[in-house]
């Protein structure tokens, strides 16, 4: 068994291609299905840290202050979401409780601590973004996740609730709602980097 | 920018292309790393990254079809039971996914109705008929419409987290609307079935190999059988396009 690094082949359609070196932001795809192969990912990495911490901040706050305030008849109600989460357990349909709790809160959490475990620079000066103990492993997971992180869709989901709402009751918009369009924003440019160029990133030593 | 490879292939006529794969070279791609082996054994691990190699996703056909069957049994639930259940001091109203959307249609709310319709009807429905011709059609490797249905396997994986909007629309209005004796609002058993459809249909298509759309018994035995050594030594140039 032996590596054939002059070859790369689509992971969508099998076929092999002679591997280019890439330039800055230069994407490859396969000319038979389209399916992007290779890209020079260099420049997305540089930013991916700092966008990976204001997400982790950001993320913080929207999960500690209420996303929206509803008023009825001078009947104050609010929630969080992990309050809406536990409201869902208490009723007993804790498998949908589980659900969401995965998908919005820990899943895109796991996501940004081990992206920021992987690419925040060691003290070690001869190899400051070398490999970490459970790289590997960190970024299989990371690779499982990615479909299950849904903070766009829970957004969308809360404009369609408040909507629904506004018809019969007065809604405030909590400082979380805010917090979670930003989050979105972020978490997109984030969670759209594919954790498999990290490989090649660190193979590169930089 | 935008940079195409040129497939090591070999061309008779213009548009007649025949595109080496990594299973007609006798190679394993890693799934994980990228990387690719040659004189690997299928079950093997990756020398760079340590992940088992496979030549298609294990027991592919089999999985997706598990999944898929599951995921058409409950989307009947997920529809005909109520995924909300409304209660207020004179009433209690219970809603599924299609009165949900009636409700806001006859408010005139239109694009809202329209957002809830796509995300939660049309997309699950479109997934479960498009998860069908991609299993079947791989099934029978049949040489149909391939990049179509590669397009479509890539659509799927892209919009089928959406329908996730219901469960996500029930759950905070169930932890918003809790004014005890006045109004509340509590999830009903649809929600269940309706979460279950999501997951099972992002499952299947995560479990279907795309790579088996390309596996016609025709690119098996036209494909010219190049081996490595010939590559290399005629040194076929890599071309690049810049579009």
């Amino acid at each position: 068994m032996h590596e054939i690094s002059d070859l790369i082949a689509c992971e969508q359609c099998d076929a092999v291609f002679q591997k280019l070196s890439l330039a800055n932001g230069e994407i490859a795809r396969c000319t038979r299905c389209g399916a992007e192969m290779d890209r020079n990912a260099q420049q997305r990495r540089n930013h991916l840290l700092p966008l990976t911490i204001a997400s982790l901040i950001i993320f913080v706050i929207a999960n500690t202050f209420p996303i929206v305030e509803m008023e009825l008849q001078g009947l104050h109600s609010q929630t969080t979401l992990i309050g809406a989460v536990l409201s869902l357990a208490t009723e007993g349909i804790s498998i949908v409780a589980l659900l969401v709790l995965a998908t919005t809160i820990l899943f895109p959490f796991m996501q940004m601590l081990i992206l920021f475990y992987l690419l925040v620079p060691s003290r070690n000066p001869d190899n400051p973004l070398g490999h970490r103990p459970g790289f590997s492993l960190l970024i299989r997971v990371m690779q499982m996740l990615r479909p299950w992180g849904m903070v766009e869709v829970f957004l969308l989901g809360v404009l369609v609730a408040l909507i629904k709402l506004s018809n019969m009751a007065t809604i405030i918009p909590g400082i979380a709602l805010w917090a979670f369009c930003m989050l979105t924003v972020m978490l997109t440019v984030v969670v759209s980097f594919n954790p498999r160029y990290l490989w090649q990133l660190e193979e590169s030593g930089q | 920018m935008l940079k195409t490879y040129r497939n090591i292939a070999t061309q008779d006529t213009a548009d007649n292309m025949h595109f080496n794969t990594a299973t007609s070279m006798g190679l394993l791609s890693c799934h994980q790393c990228g990387k690719l082996w040659k004189g690997a054994e299928q079950g093997e691990r990756c020398g760079h990254c340590n992940a088992t190699l496979h030549m298609r996703k294990p027991d592919s056909i089999n999985r997706t079809w598990a999944l898929l069957i599951a995921a058409c049994i409950m989307y009947i639930p997920a529809n005909m039971m109520p995924v909300m259940i409304t209660s207020t001091f004179f009433e209690s109203h219970q809603d599924t996914i299609l009165s949900g959307i009636i409700f806001f249609w006859v408010s005139g709310e239109w694009g809202l109705a329209a957002v809830v319709f796509i995300a939660s009807f049309l997309v699950p429905l479109l997934k479960l008929a498009s998860l069908f011709i991609l299993v079947i059609s791989a099934q029978q490797k049949s040489p149909w419409r391939q990049l179509e249905r590669a397009k479509l396997y890539r659509m799927i994986e892209l919009i089928g987290r959406w329908s996730m909007l219901d469960v996500f629309v029930v759950s905070l209005l169930v932890g918003l609307v809790q004014l005890q004796g006045f109004a509340q609002i509590t999830a009903g058993i649809g929600i269940v079935a309706f979460g279950a459809v999501v997951v099972l249909t992002m499952l299947a298509s995560i479990s279907f190999d795309p790579r088996l759309i390309w596996d016609t018994e025709t690119s098996h035995n036209d494909a010219p059988q190049i081996a490595i050594s010939e590559i290399t030594s005629t040194g076929i140039a890599a071309a690049q396009e810049s579009t």
